[in-house]
């Protein structure tokens, strides 16, 4: 995962609520088994019907960073949803709240999730409506989003802010826990069901 | 101060906590299908690690598989291999995998609790946000990406933080014809999409006490649609008479000790929760959803809302942006509107109460005449089953088309799906734009109202007929 530190781009207003999951990517891109190539299905559907769908605006082709109305990435947990957002070019997604799964996703593989009050959110969409040039800074050293003159702090766990500073891997910091893992397991309750290892 | 039985739960997996750092959270079992996987055993082979606990992952086939001539390849190349590598994936970990044609295949949150392997007390998880369905067992369980599918097969662990706790008390009777998901479809009207988000939830009151352990799995499965990370019920008598005798249930002297066990996994008196929403069961009434996300539901018999009425500025750009998709104008009474499709099936109800309730309604009649009605049983054994008791002969009567386990029309990556423009009834869980097929319109429905439905041509509840 690369490292995230301070990323500034342009931002695309997505004036939407509740965009659940499959209008980011639609269920029949999900088949694929490797992990790129996912840019062709971020929010497939709205971008083949809607001509003035913001994706197909010129004027919003040099975005990465996603501003969308509260209830961003509900429902499925399809990781894929950030995959495509990646993909595509997108750095960061700025929601006034975000579906639980989809935060944890985008926060596991280095999309940076950033919560800003839905006030906030209306005045940024307002500003890069008028001026799509306009440059958004979001910064995970401060923990700001910025953008002519605004500076608006958002929260962030200390322990996600490092991981994401650093681009380390969850996994490998869980195995340096091995003993502690394999220490509960000796105490686990002898009923709890095991389905047999089909190589034995 | 009591613990609540979320928090029983939770602490009863921390493998590590420490200040500043997410608990480590032990999963006592991790279900995987071919879809949210691939890319995490991936992951697994280019960072040289293994499974580590091949013994607590079950694998099923089933968001892609086709649900009629199963004794044929897949049809769709890219179908056939996503469900091609998750047999090769599990080959090479050593996972043991219930494949297409298998008695115990099926949806992954159906056979779960079919063979026994969801239990009070433990922890689930997989990568699908209806994992919450096996928390109707008093276990704690939910739907994670594909980064932490490869992270619980590489330690079987999963670092999170705590959610909070939410209490959802329903008490009453059900009135005649109100079903689960009435119950399940009111809350989440009521809370919106976002309503639990950040929240464990548990479901308590004298409804979810009278409620089968089916029943219960139907309420589970929808949390998400909320927003909530998990959704549970206290285990009780109910629990134990359902998982005495299955396959992976304890036996013998394991079976008293993990009963006495299960008894203490209630909350306590004095526990306090951080949320509390509650609803009054005999007030309910069957409910439909009119829009495209799961919040927008309505009494069946009530009428499309009027976008305008709606205080709250993202709540109209919605409701407007919904009747436009669904072709539906404000005003029109949910009973008038005339469906092509309905589907019964899926995670939410697929199981053989909700056959057999679909049954009692369409026996002797038929389906109207330009519907289309298929009903997919959640797994091979429910199909089985529902053959072994004349269900099948009820829906073939009735001119409904009767197929082999899957996820089928409920998310449109296999065959079964809505032409763009054509509206369905389902049973299944989420209505959002496409969902069912490109262009698709859906309106979720009881699987009482689904009959009824495909009876008349237009949604309606068995008491219409």
């Amino acid at each position: 995962m690369d490292k995230f530190t301070v990323h500034t781009g342009q931002a695309m207003p997505l004036r939407r609520s509740n965009v659940d999951t499959d209008q980011i990517i639609p269920a029949v891109y999900l088949k694929r088994v490797s992990r790129t190539g996912f840019e062709d299905g971020l929010f497939a559907a709205w971008r083949a019907n809607e001509p003035d769908f913001v994706l197909n605006q010129d004027r919003f082709a040099r975005a990465t960073i996603l501003v969308a109305g509260p209830d961003f990435g509900i429902g499925s947990s399809r990781e894929h949803a950030v995959w495509a957002l990646l993909d595509y070019g997108f750095k960061a997604v700025i929601s006034p709240r975000f579906g639980d799964i989809f935060r944890g996703n985008a926060l596991k593989a280095g999309l940076l999730a950033v919560v800003l009050d839905e006030k906030i959110v209306q005045r940024l969409w307002d500003d890069i409506g008028d001026d799509p040039t306009t440059p958004v800074t979001v910064d995970l050293v401060e923990r700001q989003v910025r953008w002519h003159g605004e500076v608006h702090a958002f929260e962030l766990d200390d322990y996600t802010r490092w991981r994401l500073l650093e681009g380390l891997d969850d996994i490998g910091l869980t195995l340096q826990h091995s003993d502690d893992i394999a220490a509960y397991e000796a105490q686990r309750k002898p009923w709890l069901p095991a389905t047999a290892n089909s190589l034995t | 101060m009591g613990k609540t039985l979320a928090e029983k739960l939770w602490d009863s997996h921390v493998v590590r906590s420490a200040e500043g750092v997410p608990d480590l959270l032990y999963i006592d079992m991790h279900l995987v299908h071919e879809v949210t996987s691939p890319q995490a055993f991936e992951g697994l082979r280019l960072a040289g690690r293994t499974v580590r606990r091949p013994d607590l992952t079950l694998a099923t086939e089933d968001h892609n598989v086709p649900t009629e001539r199963i004794e044929l390849p897949i049809a769709d190349p890219v179908s056939r291999t996503q469900v091609e590598t998750l047999r090769k994936n599990c080959a090479e970990f050593g996972v043991r995998l219930y494949p297409m044609g298998n008695l115990e295949q099926g949806i992954v949150h159906v056979i779960g609790p079919q063979l026994g392997i969801t239990q009070p007390g433990m922890t689930i998880v997989c990568g699908d946000s209806h994992t919450s369905t096996h928390g109707a067992f008093g276990a704690l369980a939910f739907g994670i990406g594909t980064s932490q599918v490869e992270h619980v097969l590489a330690s079987q662990t999963l670092p999170m933080d705590r959610p909070k706790t939410m209490a959802v008390t329903v008490d009453g009777d059900l009135p005649e014809g109100v079903t689960p998901k009435d119950v399940i479809l009111a809350v989440i009207a009521k809370t919106g999409t976002g309503g639990g988000q950040g929240y464990m939830v548990e479901y308590r009151g004298t409804t979810f006490e009278q409620m089968s352990m089916e029943g219960r799995m139907t309420v589970c499965n929808m949390s998400i649609e909320w927003g909530a990370r998990a959704g549970m019920v206290a285990p009780d008598e109910t629990t134990f008479a359902y998982l005495k005798g299955r396959p992976h249930a304890p036996s013998g002297p394991e079976w008293d000790q993990a009963v006495a066990y299960w008894r203490s996994l209630r909350t306590d008196d004095d526990a306090v929760f951080d949320a509390e929403v509650s609803l009054d069961a005999t007030t309910l009434t069957p409910f439909v959803t009119w829009g495209t996300n799961p919040g927008q539901g309505a009494p069946l018999s009530e009428s499309v809302p009027d976008p305008a009425a709606f205080d709250d500025e993202s709540d109209r750009v919605a409701a407007e942006n919904a009747l436009a998709y669904m072709g539906l104008s404000a005003g029109t009474r949910l009973r008038d509107i005339e469906v092509d499709t309905v589907f019964v099936g899926s995670c939410t109800n697929g199981r053989i109460e909700d056959l057999r309730a679909v049954a009692g309604v369409i026996k002797g009649r038929r389906v109207a005449d330009g519907v289309r009605m298929l009903v997919v049983p959640g797994s091979m054994r429910v199909r089985a089953q529902a053959e072994a008791e004349g269900l099948d002969a009820i829906f073939a009567a009735a001119g409904a088309e009767w197929r082999s386990a899957g996820c089928s029309m409920c998310l449109g990556m296999n065959p079964d799906q809505l032409a763009p423009g054509e509206r369905s009834a389902s049973t299944s869980n989420r209505n959002f734009e496409g969902r069912q097929g490109k262009g698709g319109r859906t309106h979720l429905v009881s699987p009482l109202v689904a009959a009824a439905t495909a009876v008349t041509g237009h949604l309606a509840s068995p008491a219409d007929l």
